[in-house]
């Protein structure tokens, strides 16, 4: 009977796991949340009255292996979920391990960037073209930062063997997060670096 | 004492959020009594300039972010499970983490009003004095160097993450926590409305983080996001809030036309008069509340495209709203009509909702408004809006739910002078203030010369503020009086069709013994289709399991406060201390065993 | 364990992965490519928009399984996305109007 209780309590209406919709519902949100900054940058592009203006310091090379360790990360991402699925924990922690290694290498390529602006002259208080490019990837980097966080996180319980098969729903809403930080950056990749 | 700070059960949170917004309802009410007292007679000086303009600020933005919002949300907790036949909401402790939330984001922006001496400011007082729309580039730290505007983009920003939580909360407990049978048009009104309202927090309130995150930027680290010199535009600022800030706006109306939307029905023994078009009305509210917003923003000089735009979207939006005042209007007709004091507030609701919706069309049309703006025409709109509309729905609710919550029923001989004293009370406050605005008084400065010829319509608004004044205390009493000497109101007092009244008021912790099967949009009404259901046996057949307590989210949701703390007081050690508690909490509240 | 035995059907498997990851990176390079080339510069823009619109597609269609997943998912993301579209080309309408008529003001 208790068992046949408890079972009714996890009936959902739709069938859908609740924290997946749930996650559904953030990245909706978070959709406005970068369309707002995003929208911001284009308003404001080309009229900052002082330089460095975009074109004299954006570093496409640079970016652009950024973008490919950002991509091969989301790679990495739902290979860990295959192998979690599938009850490898072998792999899936190889697999979960790398998403975070090469979200970290992401984050070091930002501050790299960030620091050679700086030592160019933009800042956030420079111009516009500094105020809305700061606050723009810098929130996109806040966001890889918490998904490292939640990789690595995700990764200790693993390795403690608290991260099973039954989890795979957990590595999954993980992947949901990173994958949507990953498209924000393509967004922004194209947006900022390459329509200049 | 233990049990309600560690609480994830949805009905104690629903109280919780009653009382504390309550409370800061009764704050801002003061704040507003205050107000009307300074402007009782031309040349007043109750109060300075200053404190003024923290006044009308406070009182805008504790009443929408404080107490409407928050009320429609103890709405939502208490209520919304009961209707669709839940246990609980779908993620209990993150509900409790958006009520703790909440708290201590009102409670850090009301701090302001005592901590001026702290901040070396002269006076008590340094409450935000930038209005509740806070328009850029007035924001900026170069036109206001002290922490008033600071207390109030910080507290928004609090305040918008215990919104945003509670709205992906509310969104997949309506999806997913049906009881079965229950389909999305067997959803009462209530929770329908509730949808929506959620679907319009999670995409409106990111829009306004980012204008606010823009403003701290400006204010603590120097950027230009808002300063003209740099190449910018203020008016970036207007956009950005009133983008948030109109389907704000039916954040805070759509709640009580779902409440009107069930409590007409009850009283007028009638099903809601075309359901169907009532719920698409409300979502079709919901996505043309997104193509209005710049007609906050006439007076700006958008040129004639956009004014045409906005202004057509403004004056269609009307269609779906009137379409539901002549549903409530049918519903009503030719019914069995109980004159309850919740069916007084219903119809208040509606015959003043018209007035305000009325109005409101007329700054529809940019030529009209351009007169309008900034005088007291407008503040007569929004409070018909939103005291005529709100208030009266949330009220309405109130005496219909109050039963349920409590087990016992308010005073019917009080809460009609309540009813009668509110009516008379808000169209005297309100009424007047159209013809003070056409007059020419414009809103927003603590005093009038008496050359301006609106003194006496100035008393008659202050006269009718105190009169609201007396009608809460009446209301105050009413709840005090029923704690002991209410009547007992049984598992279903009004003879409701929906899930909430087949279970004991207050209902158990469990909600239902058994999780009951819907077959039908009013499924405890006999009508000429079906019979009404068996209600749940008053002892479980089976043992429930209830989800215990947690600590955590109250943990987490105090860092929140902590961080907010750090460029208030410019000390960084604190953005750390409240980081790490923000992701103690978190890190508790994942790993702890909770079985929902 | 019920909902596990629901993913392993409407997943792609790890070959799948492995194609779209390929693809991604082709447009990637396709990118940077048109960016170097001077023949595309006048329609950068648009061809840049189009390569970044199909990486979204494919990230939110295979690696967040939005193709084969549940409708109200897609509903819950492509809704605000889509509004989040609406919104941004209001603002940069009525905004870059705006900064432009004062620039205008300004020269005259």
């Amino acid at each position: 009977m208790t068992h046949a209780a408890s079972a009714a309590a996890h009936h959902t209406s739709l069938g859908l796991d609740s924290r997946k919709m749930a996650f559904w519902a953030f990245i909706g949100s978070e959709c406005l949340l970068f369309t707002s900054l995003i929208s911001t940058y284009l308003v404001y592009k080309g009229k900052s009255v002082v330089g460095p203006y975009p074109h004299e310091i954006l570093n496409i090379p640079f970016t652009s292996v950024s973008t490919f360790d950002l991509l091969m990360s989301s790679l990495m991402m739902v290979l860990a979920l295959a192998a979690v699925q599938r009850g490898d924990m072998r792999w899936g922690k190889i697999w979960l391990f790398s998403t975070a290694l090469l979200g970290l290498v992401f984050l070091g390529g930002q501050v790299i960037e960030f620091t050679e602006f700086v030592h160019k002259g933009l800042t956030l208080q420079t111009n516009l073209f500094g105020c809305t490019f700061f606050v723009l990837t810098g929130t996109h980097g806040a966001h890889v930062s918490v998904g490292v966080l939640w990789l690595l996180t995700l990764w200790v319980r693993a390795l403690q063997g608290k991260l099973t098969q039954a989890n795979a729903m957990t590595v999954e809403i993980t992947g949901l997060y990173w994958h949507f930080v990953d498209v924000v950056w393509i967004v922004i990749f194209t947006v900022v670096y390459l329509i200049q | 004492m233990k049990s309600w700070l560690t609480t994830t059960d949805h009905k104690r949170i629903g109280l919780l959020y009653f009382f504390t917004a309550f409370a800061f309802f009764l704050i801002g009410g003061i704040e507003a009594l205050v107000i009307r007292a300074q402007l009782a007679q031309p040349n007043g000086h109750l109060v300075t300039a200053e404190t003024y303009n923290q006044l009308f600020t406070m009182h805008g933005t504790t009443m929408v972010f404080l107490a409407l919002m928050p009320l429609s949300a103890s709405f939502f907790n208490y209520i919304v499970p009961l209707q669709i036949g839940a246990r609980d909401v779908a993620f209990p402790r993150l509900n409790a983490f958006s009520y703790w939330v909440f708290l201590l984001g009102g409670l850090f922006l009301n701090a302001s009003w005592l901590v001026g001496p702290l901040f070396h400011a002269g006076t008590l007082n340094v409450a935000p004095d930038g209005g509740w729309f806070g328009y850029a580039n007035l924001t900026e730290r170069q036109f206001s160097p002290g922490p008033n505007i600071d207390f109030w983009l910080l507290g928004l920003q609090i305040l918008g993450i215990s919104s945003l939580a509670a709205g992906f909360n509310f969104i997949v407990t309506i999806l997913n926590l049906r009881a079965p049978g229950m389909r999305m048009m067997r959803v009462p009104a209530f929770t329908w409305m509730t949808l929506v309202t959620q679907f319009l927090v999670i995409t409106a309130f990111p829009v306004i983080t980012v204008g606010l995150a823009f403003l701290m930027f400006d204010r603590f680290f120097g950027a230009h996001f808002y300063v003209h010199e740099a190449g910018a535009t203020p008016i970036l600022w207007q956009h950005l809030f009133w983008l948030f800030g109109h389907p704000e706006v039916y954040i805070l109306i759509l709640p009580a036309m779902g409440i009107v939307s069930d409590v007409l029905p009850t009283f007028a023994r009638k099903p809601l008069f075309g359901y169907t078009v009532v719920v698409y009305s409300g979502v079709l509210i919901g996505f043309m509340g997104w193509g209005v917003w710049s007609h906050h923003m006439f007076s700006v000089g958008l040129g004639p495209i956009a004014d045409s735009v906005f202004s057509a979207t403004t004056m269609l939006i009307a269609v779906p709203t009137g379409v539901k005042i002549f549903n409530w209007i049918a519903t009503l007709w030719g019914g069995d009509i109980r004159g309850t004091t919740a069916l007084h507030f219903a119809v208040g609701f509606i015959a003043m909702f018209i007035i305000g919706g009325l109005s409101g069309v007329t700054h529809a049309s940019p030529p009209t408004d351009l007169q309008q703006t900034d005088t007291y025409y407008v503040v007569a709109h929004i409070h018909y809006v939103l005291f005529g509309g709100t208030i009266m729905g949330l009220f309405a609710g109130i005496y219909y739910w109050w039963p349920k919550m409590t087990g016992r029923l308010l005073s019917e001989t009080l809460g009609k002078w309540h009813f009668w004293l509110q009516f008379v009370g808000m169209n005297l406050a309100f009424f007047p203030m159209h013809f003070i605005g056409l007059l020419g008084m414009p809103r927003r400065v603590y005093t009038y010369s008496p050359e301006l010829g609106v003194s006496d319509l100035n008393l008659l608004s202050t006269i009718g503020a105190f009169l609201i004044a007396l009608s809460i205390f009446v209301f105050l009493v009413n709840l005090l009086r029923t704690r002991t000497h209410g009547q007992r109101a049984g598992n279903d007092p009004w003879g409701g069709a929906t899930l909430e009244w087949s279970i004991a008021s207050p209902p158990p912790v469990y909600n239902f013994s058994v999780i009951p099967t819907v077959a039908n949009r009013l499924p405890r009404w006999k009508t000429e289709h079906h019979e009404p259901m068996r209600d749940p046996p008053a002892t479980p057949p089976a043992p429930i399991h209830v989800p215990g307590g947690s600590w955590w989210p109250m943990l987490a949701a105090f860092g929140l406060p902590i961080l907010a703390l750090a460029p208030l007081t410019h000390t960084l050690w604190l953005a750390l201390v409240g980081a790490a508690v923000l992701l103690a909490g978190i890190y508790l509240w994942a790993f702890e065993p909770f079985e929902v | 364990m019920n909902e596990h035995s629901q993913n392993e059907h409407s997943h792609p498997t790890a070959d799948v992965y492995l194609r779209v990851a390929a693809v991604l990176v082709i447009l990637t390079v396709l990118e940077v490519g048109v960016f170097y080339v001077p023949v595309f510069h006048p329609v950068l823009v648009p061809v840049l928009l189009v390569l970044s619109g199909a990486k979204f597609t494919l990230v939110v269609m295979f690696y967040m399984h939005l193709k084969a997943d549940s409708r109200v998912f897609t509903f819950l993301f492509g809704a605000p996305l889509l509004l989040a579209a609406v919104v941004m080309v209001a603002l940069l309408f009525l905004l870059l109007g705006a900064l432009t008529l004062r620039g205008a003001a300004g020269a005259g």
